[in-house]
């Protein structure tokens, strides 16, 4: 790769690549903060104007935008409990409980530290991995899926705060809402009462704000939770932080590995990265009671790996021409249009472009820490604002959101639906993140299952299938121990209180 | 703080209500004067897929011969069913038109009777671009022609796996296409999309696969394409027969056209035709849609509905013959 470095680099330091980049990260993390605006329709709004642009250049611009909009969702998920994008769904679990104890700059600067960390060691993948990387993605098949789901949904387990009952159920509720829609083998409408625009299954987004932040603004409207009039700024908060996150390599590398993998597979997003790395940080805690009560280190896992999700998602885009989550498809939609079309030889033929967007995508990532450090002393001033102020603001931009991610009055109504349900089962003990990890977590658990079942019925095997390829195997000794492993602890250390509360019930 | 909550309610009911005024406002404009303000190109699909690409390129052209700007809209859902429901339901002045695709337009109405349009609800203008349906094995199979796919399938029926995007899709009705010509019997393994079925198939988790020329192209090295569904030899793919040359009488395939709404003006349907088509005309247009898998095609108003028509028959016959079974 050295022979284009020359190349590489004339492309990076024009003026006005180096400026669209830092204008992409910045843009991006603007749209990732607003709920329902995701890096998804960010990068969608920029496609028309990339048509005019160099390759190079509508590369490095959509790099920007898309680290910029994984990153920026950390920033509402933060500050009001709602993911911005749903990567950030596991940032919510300690960010906005550090917020409510006033550390909502420390909150803003740890997730700014470990995304870009997090997205450097993605790129780096990226840079030096794709090659091999991409041959494992085609290992991946459906019994493969089925079993990531499987185990993801063992981590109910671990993000049912109190009762072990009530989170089984909340996962049950989700698994019922990912099956509206048209079922994804059988091609047949699913509770859709006659409404068309249900075909396509229930907006992920939606049901996200509807959980996650109704129930927190109705809160906040009654008093629960009190506007902050000053967000406490603590000096040399940054660097504490920073020698605090970079003393922990193997915790980074395993969040970062969790989200390299979960992007290379097509299919499993950030979300789903964040989620198995939030529970892997829980898991190998020594203190696992802190979590969900505002432990960094929880937003520190969520965010380390939604960004090395991200270079680990367009593995398969710049390998194989499949792109490994929504924004990659985007990005194969501008590449397509500036008359390049990614497949197995794009690397051989384009690879002064190729090096050219993974150098810029780990300079974005640098770019992103500095906005993000500069930013998260002064974004927190949000919630300083009065709340009745606050609250029909943040109620405004959802519904904005909600409705523009489809063009879907129908969202609208179910964002409303959904959030009034979601106050009365807040109030009734219920967490919503069981309920969101059914949601997505079923339908890839439902077309994993029933594209394997159709496939050993035609080799007369359905059961070598499901249990004897090489990473099923790893996967379902995974989903075992996920289980079995809390259940022996507390069989062992039966005095010890953590672990009775974590089987609740 | 019982106030706060009422000021959030009546927000949320305030905008509700402006927004459904907003939904049913806008005359109709006058026919003679078409168009007289912007037109909305609705996409019912995400962006960057091969309905957007298409519709970025005629977007200068049709600015220019129409006088007026053309924005585009993307409509996802429901493999397109919730952009053409919403398209039904326009004023049919010929300033919201949306683009089509056949098979879905015909098949999705007839898979579900939730679907929120009918075919005929559905006023084609032109069909402008159509990517033929191919049938692949690896590289690597024993498989090296229809003929001896067709006879190992007659061998072990139901043991090959197919892989293709979605059920009651285009590449499922080729297969059934296929299968009902050849009689034969395969396992069909229906996929979220192309992308993951091409994933699937590479992987070695289907041994035969349905795709699009545009995406067959792009493997090309990777898969043995044993046959093409375009009428005659595919240009991009030279060396491949056609399914009518290895006597299976069908052209699987997607056709890409752009329809209005029902009782759409004609001198509006005539004007968006003829802007249509002469796209095709334009120097590079043609060559441009060969390098990207494409195959342009020339249907005004009148022949698109009688193709339409024609295809519905077609499939609601195979699609009977495979209930009747």
């Amino acid at each position: 790769m050295l022979e284009f470095l020359p190349e590489v680099l004339s492309s990076l330091t024009q003026p006005l690549n180096m400026l669209l980049l830092c204008a992409g990260v910045l843009v991006g993390i603007i749209v990732g903060a607003l709920p329902g605006l995701t890096a998804t329709m960010a990068l969608a709004l920029l496609l028309p104007f990339t048509f005019t642009m160099e390759s190079d250049t509508s590369l490095i611009t959509m790099g920007g935008l898309y680290i910029g909009g994984i990153y920026g969702g950390c920033i509402s998920a933060i500050l009001i409990n709602t993911p911005g994008t749903p990567s950030a769904i596991a940032t919510t679990f300690d960010g906005y409980p550090m917020t409510k104890k006033g550390q909502a700059s420390k909150a803003l600067a740890a997730a700014a530290i470990s995304s870009g960390i997090g997205g450097i060691i993605g790129g780096l993948a990226l840079l030096f991995l794709t090659p091999i990387l991409a041959d494992w993605a085609l290992n991946f098949g459906p019994p493969e899926y089925f079993w990531v789901a499987i185990l993801g949904l063992t981590m109910i387990a671990t993000l049912s705060s109190g009762s072990m009952l009530k989170g089984l159920i909340g996962g049950c509720i989700g698994l019922l809402l990912g099956t509206v829609g048209i079922s994804p083998v059988g091609g047949e409408s699913r509770y859709t009462f006659g409404f068309s625009q249900l075909q396509s299954g229930l907006e992920l987004i939606v049901i996200l704000i509807a959980f996650f932040c109704i129930p927190e603004v109705i809160s906040m409207i009654e008093n629960k939770v009190k506007s902050q009039k000053s967000v406490k700024k603590e000096k040399g908060i940054v660097k504490t932080l920073f020698f605090y996150i970079i003393k922990k390599p193997f915790f980074l590398i395993r969040s970062s590995v969790i989200g390299i993998i979960t992007g290379i597979i097509p299919g499993a997003g950030g979300n789903v990265a964040s989620l198995l790395s939030y529970d892997a940080a829980v898991r190998f805690s020594k203190d696992k009671k802190s979590f969900g009560k505002g432990n960094v280190d929880g937003v520190v896992a969520a965010e380390t790996s939604n960004n090395a999700e991200v270079g680990g998602s367009l593995v398969p885009l710049l390998s194989l021409g499949i792109p490994g989550a929504p924004p990659a498809a985007i990005i194969l939609g501008a590449l397509m249009m500036q008359g390049i079309t990614p497949g197995p030889d794009l690397m051989s033929q384009q690879p002064g472009l190729v090096y050219t967007f993974l150098i810029a995508f780990v300079a974005a990532n640098v770019v992103m820490i500095i906005f993000g450090l500069m930013g998260s002393g002064y974004i927190g001033k949000v919630l300083s604002i009065q709340v009745s102020y606050l609250a029909p603001s943040i109620v405004f931009l959802t519904i904005i959101g909600s409705y523009a991610i489809r063009n879907n009055f129908l969202d609208v109504a179910l964002l409303i639906g959904f959030g009034l349900l979601a106050y009365v089962m807040k109030n009734a003990g219920f967490n919503p993140a069981p309920i969101v990890l059914g949601l997505i977590l079923g339908p890839i658990a439902e077309r994993g299952l029933a594209q394997s079942m159709l496939l050993g019925e035609a080799s007369g095997n359905v059961f070598a299938l499901f249990f004897s390829r090489p990473i099923s195997v790893v996967l379902i000794v995974l989903c075992v121990l996920s289980i079995l492993l809390p259940l022996l602890s507390n069989l062992f250390g039966a005095k010890n209180e953590d672990s009775q509360e974590k089987l609740g019930a | 703080m019982k106030k706060l909550t009422l000021i959030v309610v009546s927000m949320l009911s305030a905008v509700l209500v402006l927004a459904a005024c907003g939904a049913d406002a806008g005359g109709s404009g006058n026919a003679e004067n078409y168009p007289s303000e912007s037109i909305t190109y609705s996409i019912p699909f995400d962006p960057g897929g091969q309905s957007d690409v298409e519709a970025r390129r005629q977007q200068p052209y049709l600015e220019e011969s129409l006088g007026q700007d053309v924005m585009i809209q993307y409509k996802p859902g429901g493999g397109g069913s919730v952009g053409w429901s919403e398209l039904i339901g326009k004023d049919p002045d010929g300033h919201f038109i949306s683009g089509i695709n056949i098979p879905h337009i015909i098949l999705q109405p007839l898979a579900n009777d939730d679907t929120g349009y009918q075919t005929e609800d559905i006023v084609p203008a032109a069909i402008f671009q159509a990517t033929p349906i191919g049938i692949a094995v690896s590289k690597d199979s024993d498989i090296e022609s229809l003929e001896a796919l067709v006879n190992k399938a007659k061998e072990s029926p139901g043991s090959i796996t197919v892989a293709g995007s979605g059920r009651y899709s285009g590449h499922h009705i080729a297969l059934l296409q296929l299968q009902d010509l050849a009689g034969i019997d395969m396992q069909y393994v229906p996929f979220d999309g192309a992308a993951p079925s091409i994933q699937a198939f590479l992987g070695g988790n289907a041994e035969v696969i349905f795709g699009n020329s545009s995406d067959l192209i792009k493997y090309e090295d990777d898969m043995n394409i044993l046959a093409i569904g375009s009428e005659k030899t595919f240009k991009p793919l030279p060396d491949v027969p056609t399914f009518k040359e290895l006597g299976y009488d069908m052209t699987p395939g997607i056709d890409r056209g752009v329809a209005v709404p029902p009782e759409t003006n004609q001198e509006v349907i005539d004007t968006l035709e003829t802007a249509f088509l002469d796209i095709l005309d334009e120097e590079g247009v043609e060559d441009e849609m060969y390098n990207e898998g494409f195959e342009p095609k020339r249907m005004g108003h009148e022949e698109s509905l009688e193709y339409i028509e024609q295809k519905t028959e077609e499939y609601s016959r195979i699609l009977e013959n495979v209930e009747g079974d």
